[in-house]
């Protein structure tokens, strides 16, 4: 690895670590509504169904955004899981949400791949991927660091940012979304934004 | 007649006591309990093996490497979070197992990594893997596979036993 690659890998890893904090700041921020906020924005994407999907599709409803891919043996997984737990404790008012799930490795995690992970959890989850380049353009504008990282007895595994992101229904950034905490607080905070 | 069903009503009884008997499994110095893996999403390759390893003796031991016929590469992994950033890495030189130590490995650390996974993993199925370690040497370890949200640490979604 080059030293400039190397330098600018802790650069992205600091990076990804002061949006953590800041952001952990702003969530505890008294007025969240008057905040600034760079986290987000456009973006051109494949969905699990093979669409060409941009932000303005998940527009008008408030929604929840994480980086992740299916080689991932814990925390993609669990953040899918309970990120379903609490749209199911939505109910109907799950429709009025949606959650994002984007791949930052699309090399192995094609719309079909997607398509099939993501049957196993719940259906306002959308699965997205791109071209490399389309993958770089949405980690950039979530402020997501993630790398491949060769494993010793063959294939890679990500290091990724593992923050997740709840948008308004502009599309603007408002916190990190706590999941860690009983799945009816989780909703009740969701049900707030609708 | 009454002796035979006596005979018979313990003999049930051991018979269901069994399995609770099963759970921890001792290897020379070492005690192995609580395995298990979460059931994995529709189509995924990887999953995921968790336990506790408690080392009862004077010196220490290694968990080197495993194999099971689930995974066509099992490997030792660590996980991390660094600044918000997951970060996973196989363990080369294995896991130490400390003499008179508890390694816990659970989701969010030291984990079984099963890689180029051969079938899904339902809650409620079983798999076998071999543990081979430096000084123990191999022991046969069952998996309990629970349902996805398992062993979260928080509150009542899960059931951790
Ligand atoms: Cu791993």
């Amino acid at each position: 690895m080059s030293r400039s690659i190397r330098t600018l890998a802790v650069l992205a890893a600091f990076a990804a670590g002061a949006l953590a904090l800041t952001a952990g700041i702003f969530a505890f921020g008294p007025s969240e509504q008057t905040r600034p906020s760079s986290v987000g924005g456009p973006f051109q994407l494949v969905d699990q169904n093979g669409k060409t999907v941009t932000d303005a599709d998940f527009r008008g409803k408030p929604f929840l955004v994480f980086f992740g891919f299916t080689h991932c043996p814990d925390i993609c997984p669990t953040t899918l899981f309970e990120v379903s737990e609490v749209f199911n404790r939505l109910g109907p008012d799950a429709e009025k949400v949606s959650a994002i799930f984007i791949t930052v490795d699309p090399e192995r995690d094609t719309p079909e791949k997607l398509k099939l992970y993501l049957s196993s959890f719940h259906p306002r989850i959308s699965g997205l991927s791109g071209t490399n380049e389309q993958i770089e353009a949405v980690k950039k504008a979530y402020y997501v660091y993630a790398k491949r990282v060769p494993l010793e007895g063959g294939g890679y595994t990500m290091d990724h940012t593992a923050i997740v992101y709840l948008m308004d229904k502009n599309g603007k950034f408002i916190a990190p979304f706590n999941l860690k905490r009983d799945a009816d607080a989780a909703a009740a905070d969701l049900r707030k934004r609708l | 007649m009454r002796m035979f069903a006596a005979g018979f009503a313990l003999l049930v009884a051991l018979v269901a006591a069994q399995p609770l008997a099963a759970h921890d499994i001792t290897k020379g110095d070492l005690v192995i309990s609580a395995p298990w893996s979460r059931a994995t999403p529709a189509g995924a390759e990887v999953a995921a093996g968790y336990l506790v390893i408690t080392n009862k003796g004077l010196s220490a031991d290694r968990l080197v490497s495993l194999s099971t016929e689930i995974s066509g590469q099992p490997e030792v992994h660590e996980m991390s979070n660094e600044g918000g950033v997951m970060k996973m890495r196989a363990l080369k030189d294995g896991l130490a197992i400390p003499a008179g130590a508890t390694v816990k490995l659970q989701p969010a650390g030291y984990h079984l990594m099963l890689m180029k996974l051969k079938k899904p993993l339902v809650a409620g199925q079983h798999y076998k893997a071999t543990l081979i370690f430096e000084k123990a040497g191999p022991v046969e370890v069952d998996f309990e596979v629970r349902a996805m949200g398992a062993g979260q640490q928080k509150g009542h979604t899960g059931h951790n036993h």
